[in-house]
């Protein structure tokens, strides 16, 4: 059988999906609603979830779990209907999981909430000195700062677990998400443009240069369109910081969390 | 709100019937039958009986269709519209889940809007709230709901005239596609291929709405084929039939493509060739008795349903003239058959394939090596969506190709563990697709009788649209992107397109308003309407 939208499918679907109780038939009106099953709760998103969410919730292509607060739910209510309908383009939705089975996922994936935040080496402060020293403003806009080049850093702590921070900031080109594509595009004048895509189809792709200036082409209208898939203009900052510079950067970009 | 709407029916209404006196005019079969005599309608899903989705007119051609431009827009209330609009006289008939409403051709105005409420304790299985679109009979709109109706309107008012229940939707079943209306009844298949349902096609009597024969999809004890399946597994087997199928009104057979097994990823749980699923099954259209099946892939365990819509076609073949029928299948090879017997004729694959060195003389695919899901994953090409899923392809009898939609993606498969469970997801395993850059999509052009290639239009993602051909030498479709564009039909070449703003996932039509030609398709929840 069909399903609907391919981003839908991206899940590994496992036996536990088939486990609970179907919508259609409720609880009996005289038992109390069960509690969520926490173990339950913890297979599903360990099929499903951690793929992007991390094994312990801690963030990988998608954003860490451990916090008090998510972003897009606000409550149990809205967790279990962002797991049911997704995040559209970034989230795929769980369909087919019935109500009792969102439920335990919800409230293991609440459960990362409770975990004590992360001790991580390094200071803060210093790592704001780095980061300045970098020159990383240059393309990233943290807190309102900065140039619009590369992805916005201001909630980045929040959205990327702290291996990750680091082995972005050691080696940019083997972490490049997947909605992220370096591109060089040469117009039928012979004028080369470089920068990131922000949107394309199957007529038209929209860039963004260095300088933060939007291009936006027809396919048929350039001579070349090269995707870069493993690149990024971002240096691999490996070589260039020593252990303990990278340490605070990283608790800097940590501490980033967007509003509170 | 919909006071404003109800006002602006009415008034629609009054002024459609005044300059119109052909408005509301009734469809005996034989206008279906003979579609290709009335190029200005669009009387059922693929235009006429034999699933050919082509218009014969050519107002819009290869050399106007630049000018192509918004007529108007209609918006539904429902996200992602996959219907393929029915066109009677100047007016469109859309569906969305347990809705229809009549829309006057020149306004795009709701005439009359029909719903009935979903219940709330309906649960999709496997795919979304939608419905692919109705058919026509006599004074009658057909309409097929996601709780298990099959509900008859009155063409002129939306008023119900009869409802049949068809299904049971607590025990995993639906119901998505548009009904096909024959000579006096009304056919449809069934949605649930992901719930263990055990699947059927029903026809009814289009005047009453009394139950006129059913197949099942699994043989029962008893019945030749049930020995393809071992223990209890046949009466969880799936075979759904989703998906609106052709007829020969000459031969007098229905043709419908049949889903899945269930579970769908894990075929040890149902050893044997699991017959009829992912297969296309002919009819006799009087009794419903099978006449001829063909299995495209036995004991599947990738869900790559047979549910598509057959083309039906003559051609020569070894200097004799023969009536076939084509489709190119989920499996991704494209099949062509004697649709009076069932015989394999050919077959190719039509998108990349990894699991099958490729088909023997009778059509039966060659298994390739690792080509079964597994605990750890297994790699294989297409994915579970397949080279092509249930949204329509063409055929063209000038050029005499088929486009089809394809989709060239594989996915890591996987197998586990299930127990069935009355109305619950019944899978045995799952997929991991490859990320949105390693996938994408294309229009591409078969010759009807070999399947050989004759060009293809690449697209940025693999596409969830179906295919119109026009004798103005076009052939138009959407992309996921909100493409919809124009192709020419001979060799690719893109001639026109128009981003729509809503991910395309419907079928297009053309039709003439006021002796123009029009094309439709519906975008996400808008259903545009162009033309010169």
């Amino acid at each position: 059988m069909r399903v609907l939208a391919a981003t839908m499918l991206s899940l590994i679907l496992s036996v536990v999906a088939a486990r609970g109780a179907p919508q259609q038939s409720p609880p009996a009106p005289s038992s109390p609603p069960a509690a969520p099953d926490v173990a339950a709760g913890k297979l599903i998103f360990e099929g499903h979830c951690a793929l992007c969410h991390g094994i312990d919730g801690g963030g990988g292509r998608g954003p860490s779990l451990r916090r008090p607060k998510l972003a897009h739910a606000a409550d149990d209510e809205a967790l279990k209907s962002v797991i049911e309908n997704g995040i559209q383009p970034d989230m795929p939705p769980a369909w087919y999981l019935s109500p009792e089975e969102i439920a335990n996922v919800a409230a293991y994936a609440r459960s990362f909430g409770n975990v004590p935040p992360e001790v991580l080496p390094g200071d803060p402060a210093r790592g704001k000195a780095v980061y300045v020293r970098s020159g990383c403003s240059a393309c990233h806009i943290l807190a309102g700062e900065g140039s619009g080049y590369g992805p916005e850093l201001t909630d980045v702590g929040a959205r990327r677990g702290s291996s990750r921070l680091r082995e972005t900031l050691q080696n940019a080109s083997k972490t490049i998400p997947e909605d992220f594509l370096f591109v060089e595009a040469i117009t039928s004048s012979g004028q080369t443009i470089r920068g990131i895509r922000l949107n394309e189809d199957t007529f038209s792709i929209q860039l963004k240069d260095q300088q933060g200036r939007f291009h936006s082409f027809r396919k048929s209208d350039l001579r070349t369109l090269k995707k870069l898939r493993s690149e990024t203009p971002m240096p691999a900052y490996g070589s260039v910081l020593s252990a303990s510079e990278l340490d605070d950067l990283i608790n800097f970009l940590a501490s980033q969390r967007g509003k509170p | 709100m919909r006071r404003v709407h109800q006002w602006n029916a009415t008034f629609s209404l009054a002024l459609f019937l005044f300059f119109c006196s052909a408005a509301f005019a009734q469809v005996p079969f034989e206008r279906i039958a003979n579609a290709d005599k009335e190029p200005g309608n669009w009387l059922t899903y693929s235009r006429n009986l034999q699933g050919h989705r082509f218009s014969s007119l050519t107002e819009i051609n290869t050399q106007n269709v630049s000018g192509l431009k918004v007529k108007w827009a209609f918006q539904s209330p429902y996200s992602r519209l996959e219907v393929s609009p029915i066109v009677i006289d100047g007016i469109l008939y859309v569906t969305g889940p347990n809705s229809a409403a009549a829309l006057d051709g020149r306004s795009g105005r709701p005439l009359w809007i029909w719903k009935r409420p979903i219940p709330s304790d309906y649960h999709s299985i496997g795919f979304g709230h939608s419905n692919r679109g109705a058919a026509v009979l006599d004074d009658k709109l057909f309409v097929a709901t996601l709780d298990g109706y099959l509900v008859a309107l009155d063409l002129k008012s939306g008023a119900e005239r009869w409802s049949a229940k068809v299904l049971d939707y607590k025990t995993g079943y639906s119901m998505t596609m548009a009904p096909l209306a024959i000579d006096g009844k009304v056919v449809v298949g069934v949605s649930g291929g992901e719930a263990g349902i055990r699947g059927f096609i029903d026809a009814y009597d289009a005047k009453t709405g009394a139950q006129a024969w059913r197949f099942w999809t699994i043989p029962g004890p008893g019945e030749p084929g049930h020995e393809t399946w071992s223990g209890d597994a046949w009466k969880t087997g799936g075979g759904a039939t989703w998906v609106t199928g052709a007829y020969d009104p000459e031969l007098k057979l229905v043709y419908w493509g049949v889903g899945n097994p269930g579970p769908d990823w894990n075929g040890d749980m149902r050893p044997g060739d699991n017959l009829y699923t992912c297969s296309f099954v002919a009819l006799d259209a009087g009794t419903g008795k099978l006449r001829w099946y063909f299995q495209f892939s036995p004991h599947d365990t990738h869900d790559w349903d047979a549910t598509h819509v057959p083309m039906l076609f003559d051609a020569q073949i070894g200097g004799a003239k023969r009536k076939l029928i084509g489709v190119a299948n989920r499996n991704a090879f494209y099949y062509v058959l004697d649709r009076t017997t069932g015989e394999f004729i050919a077959g190719k694959p039509y998108a990349k394939q990894t699991w099958a060195k490729g088909l023997d003389a009778k059509g039966r695919p060659i298994p390739a090596a690792n080509n079964e899901p597994s605990k750890e994953g297994n790699l294989i090409w297409p994915n579970l969506n397949g080279a092509t899923v249930w949204f329509s392809p063409s055929y063209d009898p000038q050029t005499r190709f088929v486009y089809v939609a394809t989709r060239e993606i594989g996915a890591r498969y996987f197998k586990r563990d299930t127990a069935y469970k009355v109305g619950t997801f019944f899978p045995g395993g799952g997929e991991d697709e490859l990320p949105p850059d390693d996938a994408w999509g294309a229009i591409k052009a078969l010759k009807a009788e070999t399947g050989e290639l004759r060009w293809e239009f690449k697209l940025h993602s693999p596409p969830w649209a179906g295919v119109l051909s026009t004798a103005g030498g076009l052939v138009f479709s959407g992309s996921d992107e909100g493409n919809f564009y124009a192709l020419d039909a001979r060799t690719g070449k893109p001639l026109w397109d128009f981003q729509t703003g809503g991910a395309i996932g419907a079928n297009p039509v053309s039709f003439t308003i006021d002796g123009h030609q029009c094309i439709a398709i519906a975008a996400d929840r808008v259903l545009y309407v162009f033309g010169l």
